[in-house]
């Protein structure tokens, strides 16, 4: 199965990417590709297989409720690009 | 046509935990200088690690049982994304599809029947980044992103905008009961969105809902929901068709404005948090935490009821306040307990017309429990009448004096002499000739008022009912 054009472009807007036609073109082959890997997968049998959301054997990892040092409000706005009034300054956003 | 209103409420409140979600920076943020609460975790440098804050998840355990929710036994953590400048990571780490509770319930108070509104669920998440806007430019403080965030969605089973106000000020007052948010509604720390549409009456269709945003009080979530209804109500009379759609409270205009749609907002690609391991909340523990749960309102309502033998509207309005209710204890714990009847009339009476004339929360009310119980022992014990008892209030209510204080400034002793009280009921007598004759002829109203001239002669400060004794004593006996 192939994605769209306009599934491509939906996708490349929700991550915020400007894709050029060929671009596009060239990503929805691509995205088809893996796709259609997973159909390929979705044959394994999985019914005794309980699905899973991590890859670690982990659960209940906790921190109690104390309060260390932040950092110095010098070195928090250390690497930004623009500041203004100790504040990180961006460009305007449009509701 | 005749409309119904169909309401859900999605409310965030901040949990009151010293740290942050996921680190360890503190959360009293409110009066910190920008960017001063601020370290890699919250400021999503790469590479780092989140860690939950055990103390949020309680809480929400906590809130999630007082609200009659299951906990669920696995529970997870999700990314949310969407793009905007106030988060750090480019998501929001939130609960999806395994929330901490589920499936809750809460009762209003709706026209004096009992009204059950369901919970659908109550999560755990992290606030965002704060924004100015500047023009052509906006700045940042992350101080309060990663402040624990607990949200509480309902059913839409809300009918009303009174409804509206009253699920609020429930669920703020068990928040406040339970001690896990300060409920502030004006600083931000307990905020809500409102789904919003309306049906024709006895219908089961869903119209397009409006989902209202920027409602930072009480009020102005009751007069958001009245406005919006109404407007839905004449784009149909009207012939028009509702649009689903984000809209905007402006309190200062008192209306509602269609925020631009943002294309696919339902786009946030939720999946599993990598970063955190799930939970798998303890059953033991859950029973620990129900089984140490708080006094909650309606407990402590009925048990105003049964132990200091108040009436349910006393009981209900000092209990929907826990600064009210702690105030009246605090009170009544310096006082003789059969007085209890007469400390709720004060309380519900003159002490909350002061304190609503000034728009005062009884926390921060100049009169200690001390002073009013000092106040009412004044009374009780006949230093000063009931009509001088509201002028002594009026005045410790301003100035924070002590009420022996204000009697003796104000010279506001009672007058129990009956010889004094004799001279002044004379007098009264000889200047009301009519009134005289009209009881005389059997009127007992001309007695009330004959009482109340005394009164006013002696501002208040006559004991009533030796006044009224002696005014019949002078009238001749009758």
């Amino acid at each position: 199965m192939k994605l769209s054009y306009e599934q491509v472009k939906h996708i490349a807007w929700l991550a915020r990417l400007g894709l050029s036609e060929a671009e596009v073109e060239r990503f929805s082959l691509q995205l088809s590709d893996i796709l259609e890997n997973f159909e390929i997968l979705k044959e394994v049998n999985t019914t005794d297989v309980p699905p899973a959301t991590q890859t670690v054997p982990l659960q209940n990892v906790f921190r109690e409720d104390n309060v260390a040092k932040s950092y110095p409000q010098n070195e928090v706005l250390a690497n930004a690009a623009n500041k203004e009034e100790n504040c990180f300054k961006v460009q305007a956003i449009l509701e | 046509m005749i409309y119904d209103i169909v309401i859900g409420l999605e409310v965030h409140a901040q949990l009151l935990t010293k740290s942050k979600m996921f680190c360890s920076c503190s959360t009293d943020y409110v009066n910190a200088p920008p960017n001063t609460h601020v370290c890699p975790v919250c400021l999503a440098m790469p590479g780092v690690l989140p860690a939950i804050n055990k103390k949020a998840v309680e809480y929400t355990v906590m809130t999630a049982l007082a609200l009659n929710c299951t906990i669920l036994e696995y529970t997870k953590f999700d990314r949310k994304s969407y793009f905007y400048p106030d988060l750090m990571k480019g998501y929001q780490i939130s609960q999806y599809d395994a929330p901490i509770g589920k499936g809750g319930w809460l009762t209003i108070d709706s026209n004096g029947v009992e009204k059950k509104i369901n919970i659908t669920r109550v999560h755990l998440e992290e606030d965002v980044a704060k924004l100015w806007h500047r023009g052509n430019h906006s700045l940042i403080d992350v101080n309060r992103s990663g402040v624990p965030l607990m949200e509480t969605v309902s059913e839409p089973e809300i009918s009303s905008p009174e409804e509206a106000r009253d699920y609020l000020i429930k669920l703020r007052n068990i928040l406040r009961y339970l001690g896990v948010s300060t409920g502030n509604m004006e600083e931000g720390s307990f905020r809500c969105d409102a789904n919003i549409s309306i049906r024709p009456s006895g219908s089961k269709e869903f119209l397009p809902k409006v989902e209202v945003k920027n409602m930072n009080s009480l009020r102005g979530v009751y007069q958001a929901m009245a406005y919006e209804s109404k407007r839905q109500r004449e784009v149909l009379d009207e012939g028009g068709k509702l649009v689903q759609e984000t809209r905007g409270w402006i309190a200062e205009e008192g209306i509602t404005v269609s925020q631009r749609a943002k294309e696919y907002a339902n786009d946030y690609r939720y999946f599993p948090e990598p970063d955190l391991p799930p939970l798998v909340l303890d059953r033991a523990r859950i029973e620990e935490i129900r089984a140490k749960l708080p006094e909650l309102p309606e407990a402590r309502r009925e048990r105003f009821m049964t132990q200091y033998s108040l009436p349910v509207y006393d009981g209900n309005i000092l209990t929907n306040s826990k600064a009210l209710a702690d105030y009246f204890e605090n009170c009544l714990k310096l006082m003789d307990r059969s007085k209890a009847k007469v400390l709720s009339n004060w309380m519900l009476g003159d002490f909350s017309r002061l304190l609503n004339a000034t728009n005062t929360e009884v926390e921060n009310a100049k009169i200690s429990p001390e002073q009013l119980a000092e106040m009412l022992g004044l009374v009780d014990n006949n230093t000063i009448s009931g009509p001088a008892a509201k002028e002594v209030l009026e005045e410790m209510f301003h100035s924070g004096k002590r009420a022996s204080d204000i009697v003796v400034e104000r010279k506001l002793s009672q007058i129990s002499d009956a010889t004094e009280i004799k001279e002044v009921v004379k007098q009264v007598i000889a200047d009301n000739a009519k009134a005289v004759a009209d009881y005389n002829k059997g009127k007992q109203q001309a007695l009330t008022f004959l009482t109340g001239q005394v009164m006013k002669a002696t501002r208040g400060r006559a004991n009533t009912a030796l006044v009224r004794e002696i005014l019949i004593q002078e009238l001749g006996g009758k």
